[in-house]
C-alpha cells in the first residue's frame, strides 16, 4: 500500500516519527486487531472491471439493490452503454434505470459500442472525504469508503465533490448513501454481491494487500485505467480496455 | 426510458439537485452582511465622513441579515439536529466545517461588539429614560456598566476602530471563504476555478453597498426626512467602483474560461446558451451588470438634479440587488444542471412549500427586515442624519 | 492610569461573557465528542463494526454448492460453470441459513435469458448472442436449452 499524501497531513508529525523509526501506516493504523479474525490493516480493497467482458445484462445492479436495499431510483452501481459513431463528437451514451432490467434491443448501428459498469472508485484521496465538515464520511483503514448514517448531517457537499456520480441522498434516511464495497460481505471472506452475481466475471473484488490476488499478475499483464484520472483522486477500481470517450 | 427534465446522459445520481433554492440564499445573504459592513467601516477606518449617516444602518442591516445566514443552511440539512458536530468535530480538511466558526467569530467578536460599543451611550441612557419591559431590555443590553464618561467613550471609539479594522479581513474571511467552498470542488468545472472567492467577495461588497444605498434612501422616505445628498452620492461612487472591479473579474473569468475552452466548455457554453439564457445572459449580465453599470457611470460623468439621481440610485441598487441574486442562482443551480460526463443536461424543479421549496425562501428573505425593523426600534440608527439634516 | 482603567473596565464585561461562552463551549464539546472518534482517522471507528454487521443476502456459491450436488455438478461441466447460482436464482442467503424457511421462486426463462445473451452489438462478440425473435419463435428458451447446462447434444 502506498502512503498518499492527505494521509501524510493528516497523521503529520506522528508520521513522521515513526516513519523515520521504520514503522508503515499499517501498523500504526492496525495496532489493535480487528474483532474476529479480521484485520484492517491487512487488506486494501479495490476492483478491476473488465470491459471486454462486461455483457450489460444488469445482474450486478440487480444484486447490489438486493443486498443493499438500494432506494428506487439511485444507484450504488449502474451499467452504462456507450455508442460511440465514426469520427464522433459525443458517444451517445444510456444508462436505462441504472441498467436494473439490462438493456433495451439498440438500434442497428456500425458505431463502436461497449459497456461500462461504474461504482465508487473507493478513490484513495477521495475528494469527497475531504469535503465532509463533520467526518461522516472516510476512507476506512483496509481502503474502502463509508458513510456513518448516524454522523451524516445530509449537507451533500460530498454529493457536489464526487466526480463520478456515485453518491446520493437516502430519501429515507437524509443521509448520503453510496457503495459500501459490500463492507458486511468482504470483510467476512466473501465477495460484493455485484461480484458475485456477475455471470462473466467482468468485475472482481481485489486486495492489494494480498500477495496471492490475481490482480497483481492482472495489472502487469493488461493496460489498464481508471475513470478520470486527470482528477487524481488515486482511484481503486481499474478498468480493463477503457475507451477514451468514457467520461 | 426518457426522464422529464432531463437532455441527453446524466449519471443515473445526478438527476436530482442537491443544492436548492435554500443554498442559493445563503451566499446571496452572507454577501449582504459583508458588503454593508464593509460600507460601514468606509467611514469608520478609511474616514470617509460623508457616508456617516449611514454608518449605524449598515451595521444594523448587517446584523440583520447574518442572523438569518445560517438558518437557510439549517433548513437543508437531512438531519438539522446533527449540526452542531460541526463544532464538535470539524472536519480540518473541509472548507464547510470552518462556517461555524467564523460564523461565531464574525457575530461575536465583529458586529455585536462594535454596535455595542458605538451604541452604549443610547442604551445607557434609554436604561434610564424607558420604563418597564424596555427599561429591562436596555439594563441587560447595558451590560451592568453605566460609564459613559468623556473618557470611557474615548475609548469605546479607540476600541471599536480596532474592531473594525479585524472586522474586515473577518468580512471578507466570512464571504470569500463561501467562494472557497464552490470555487475548491474540482469535481464541478462550473465552480472549480481560484477566481471564486475573489469574484464572490466583490459581488458580495456591491450587493451589500446596494441594500445599504437603498435601505437609507427607503428609511428616509418611510421617516419623512430628507435624504443627504452628499452621502447618497458618495456611496454611488464607491459602489460604482467595486462594480467596475467585480465586472471586470466576471468577465476575466468568462473570457478565460471561452479562451482556454477545456473539456467541459462545450457542455457549459452549450447550457448558458439554453438553460442560463434568461437567468445568466439576460438577468446577471444585462439587467443586473450591464444596465447599471451604465447608469452609475452616467451619474459619474454628468450631474443630474438631485431628484432624478435618487431615481437612478434606487434603480440601480434594485437592479444589482436582483442581478447578484441571479449571479448566486447561476452558481449554485447552474452548476448541478450538467452532467459531469459533460454529455447531458437536467432542470431543477424548485418545490413551493415543500421544506426546500420557494415558499420557505421567501419567508427566509423577509425574516432579516422583520429583525431589521425591530432592531431600528431598539436600537433608532438616525441621529447621525438627524444632526445632518438639522444643520 | 486608575481612571484609564476605570473607564476601560466595562469592556471587561462582553469579554466575560466571551469567555464564559468559550468555556462551556470546551466543556459542553468534550462532554458530547462520541465515543471512538478519532481512533483511526478523523470518524467514529465504531462505525466500522455497525458497517461490518449488515445482514447477508447473497449466501455465496459456496454455500449453494454445499447442498445441491446434482445441479452443482451439471452445472460445473457446462458453459454456465461460472455463473453464480444466485445471479439466476436470486438472494438466497435466508434460504442458506434455514431451508424450510425461503423456498426460492423458479426464475423466468423468457426475460432471465433474454437479458444476457439478447444480441446487442455493444456485447463482447464471442459471448453467445441470438436475436430471441428470430431464434426460438416464440418457444421458452428451456424447451431445448437446460439452463443448468445449456449445451445441446
Amino acid at each position: 500500500m502506498e502512503m498518499n499524501r492527505r494521509d501524510l497531513f493528516r497523521i503529520g508529525g506522528k508520521l513522521l516519527v515513526l516513519a523515520s523509526a521504520g514503522a508503515t501506516l499499517e501498523q500504526i493504523m492496525g495496532s489493535e486487531p480487528a474483532p474476529e479474525a479480521y484485520k484492517m490493516a491487512d487488506h486494501w480493497w479495490g476492483m478491476i472491471v473488465d470491459i471486454d467482458k462486461c455483457i450489460g445484462c444488469g445482474s450486478c445492479v440487480r444484486a447490489c439493490s438486493n443486498e443493499n436495499q438500494v432506494p428506487n431510483g439511485y444507484f450504488r452501481t449502474w451499467v452504462e452503454r456507450y455508442e460511440v459513431p465514426e469520427g464522433y463528437v459525443n458517444p451517445i451514451v444510456t444508462s436505462p434505470e441504472g441498467a436494473i432490467n439490462g438493456f433495451p434491443l439498440p438500434k442497428p448501428t456500425n458505431f463502436k459500442a461497449f459497456f461500462v459498469p461504474k461504482l465508487c472508485n473507493h478513490c484513495a484521496d477521495s475528494p469527497c472525504t475531504q469535503v465532509c465538515p463533520v467526518g461522516a464520511t472516510f476512507v476506512s483503514p483496509d481502503g474502502v469508503v463509508l458513510v456513518d448514517k448516524e454522523y451524516c448531517l445530509g449537507c451533500r457537499y460530498c454529493v457536489q465533490a464526487c466526480p463520478y456520480g456515485c453518491r446520493y441522498l437516502h430519501p429515507e434516511t437524509e443521509t448520503v448513501d453510496k457503495c459500501t464495497l459490500c463492507y458486511h460481505r468482504i470483510t467476512k471472506g466473501l465477495t460484493t454481491a455485484c461480484c458475485e452475481n456477475c455471470p462473466t466475471q467482468a468485475r472482481q473484488l481485489v486486495d492489494f494487500k494480498n500477495p496471492k490476488d490475481p490482480v497483481h499478475e492482472f495489472l502487469r499483464t493488461h493496460k489498464v485505467s481508471v475513470l478520470k484520472p486527470q482528477m487524481a483522486t488515486e482511484a481503486k477500481v481499474y478498468y480493463n480496455n477503457l475507451d477514451g470517450a468514457v467520461r | 426510458m426518457m426522464i422529464p427534465g432531463v437532455d441527453g446522459f446524466m449519471y443515473p445520481n445526478e438527476v436530482e439537485l442537491q443544492w436548492s433554492i435554500l443554498i442559493v440564499l445563503y451566499p446571496y445573504i452572507t454577501g449582504l452582511v459583508a458588503g454593508a459592513f464593509i460600507l460601514a467601516s468606509l467611514e469608520r477606518v478609511f474616514k470617509v465622513e460623508a457616508v456617516r449617516p449611514t454608518y449605524r444602518l449598515a451595521l444594523l442591516t448587517a446584523l440583520a441579515f447574518l442572523l438569518v445566514a445560517p438558518l437557510p443552511l439549517q433548513l437543508h440539512l437531512g438531519h438539522p439536529e446533527r449540526s452542531f458536530e460541526m463544532y464538535l468535530t470539524p472536519h480540518t480538511s473541509s472548507a464547510m466545517a470552518m462556517f461555524g466558526f467564523v460564523y461565531l467569530w464574525y457575530l461575536t467578536v465583529v458586529l455585536l461588539l462594535e454596535i455595542w460599543l458605538d451604541y452604549r451611550a443610547d442604551i445607557v441612557h434609554m436604561s434610564k429614560t424607558t420604563t418597564g419591559v424596555t427599561r429591562l431590555v436596555y439594563k441587560v443590553l447595558t451590560l451592568g456598566s453605566d460609564n459613559v464618561s468623556e473618557a470611557a467613550r474615548r475609548v469605546d471609539d479607540k476600541v471599536g476602530y480596532v474592531i473594525t479594522v479585524i472586522g474586515i479581513p473577518s468580512a471578507f474571511m466570512l464571504h470569500g471563504y463561501v467562494g472557497f467552498i464552490f470555487g475548491s470542488v474540482k469535481a464541478n468545472p462550473w465552480w472549480s476555478t481560484p477566481l471564486m472567492p475573489v469574484v464572490f467577495l466583490f459581488s458580495a461588497m456591491v450587493s451589500g453597498i446596494a441594500a445599504v444605498l437603498v435601505l437609507y434612501m427607503a428609511a428616509m422616505k418611510v421617516k419623512r426626512l430628507p435624504i443627504d445628498m452628499r452621502c447618497v452620492d458618495t456611496i454611488a461612487k464607491y459602489l460604482f467602483y467595486t462594480f467596475v472591479i467585480d465586472f471586470t473579474l466576471e468577465m476575466l473569468d468568462l473570457i478565460h474560461r471561452t479562451y482556454e475552452a477545456d473539456e467541459s466548455f462545450r457542455s457549459l457554453d452549450f447550457m448558458v446558451h439554453t438553460r442560463l439564457w434568461a437567468s445568466h445572459v439576460l438577468l446577471q449580465i444585462g439587467a443586473g451588470t450591464v444596465v447599471p453599470l451604465l447608469l452609475l457611470a452616467a451619474t459619474q460623468l454628468r450631474r443630474f438634479a438631485p431628484g432624478a439621481r435618487k431615481a437612478i440610485y434606487s434603480i440601480t441598487s434594485c437592479l444589482i440587488l436582483v442581478g447578484i441574486f441571479a449571479m448566486r442562482w447561476n452558481v449554485v443551480i447552474g452548476g448541478q444542471l450538467f452532467s459531469k460526463s459533460f454529455l447531458g443536461y437536467t432542470s431543477y424543479k424548485m418545490g413551493l412549500v415543500t421544506r426546500e421549496g420557494l415558499l420557505p425562501a421567501v419567508a427566509l428573505m423577509l425574516l432579516p427586515f422583520a429583525i431589521f425593523f425591530v432592531l431600528i426600534k431598539l436600537l433608532p440608527p438616525w441621529q447621525h442624519s438627524e444632526a445632518n439634516a438639522a444643520d | 492610569m486608575r481612571s484609564t482603567f476605570r473607564d476601560a473596565a466595562h469592556l471587561l464585561r462582553p469579554a466575560a461573557l466571551l469567555l464564559i461562552g468559550l468555556a462551556v463551549f470546551l466543556v459542553v464539546r468534550a462532554a458530547v465528542i462520541p465515543k471512538g472518534f478519532g481512533k483511526y482517522g478523523h470518524y467514529r471507528a465504531p462505525f466500522l463494526e455497525t458497517a461490518r454487521s449488515k445482514p447477508i443476502h447473497y449466501a455465496g456459491q459456496d454455500a449453494c454448492v454445499a447442498c445441491h450436488d446434482e445441479e452443482a455438478k451439471m452445472r460445473a461441466a457446462g458453459k454456465h460453470a461460472k455463473v453464480a447460482c444466485e445471479a439466476c436464482h436470486g438472494p438466497q442467503a435466508q434460504h442458506a441459513d434455514d431451508p424450510t424457511s425461503l423456498k426460492p421462486k423458479l426464475p423466468d426463462v423468457a426475460t432471465l435469458c433474454a437479458r444476457c445473451h439478447e444480441k446487442d452489438p455493444a456485447k463482447p462478440r464471442t459471448f453467445p448472442q441470438v436475436v430471441t425473435a428470430e431464434h426460438n419463435a416464440g418457444a421458452a428458451c428451456n424447451d431445448c436449452h437446460k439452463p443448468h447446462n445449456p449445451h445441446l447434444d
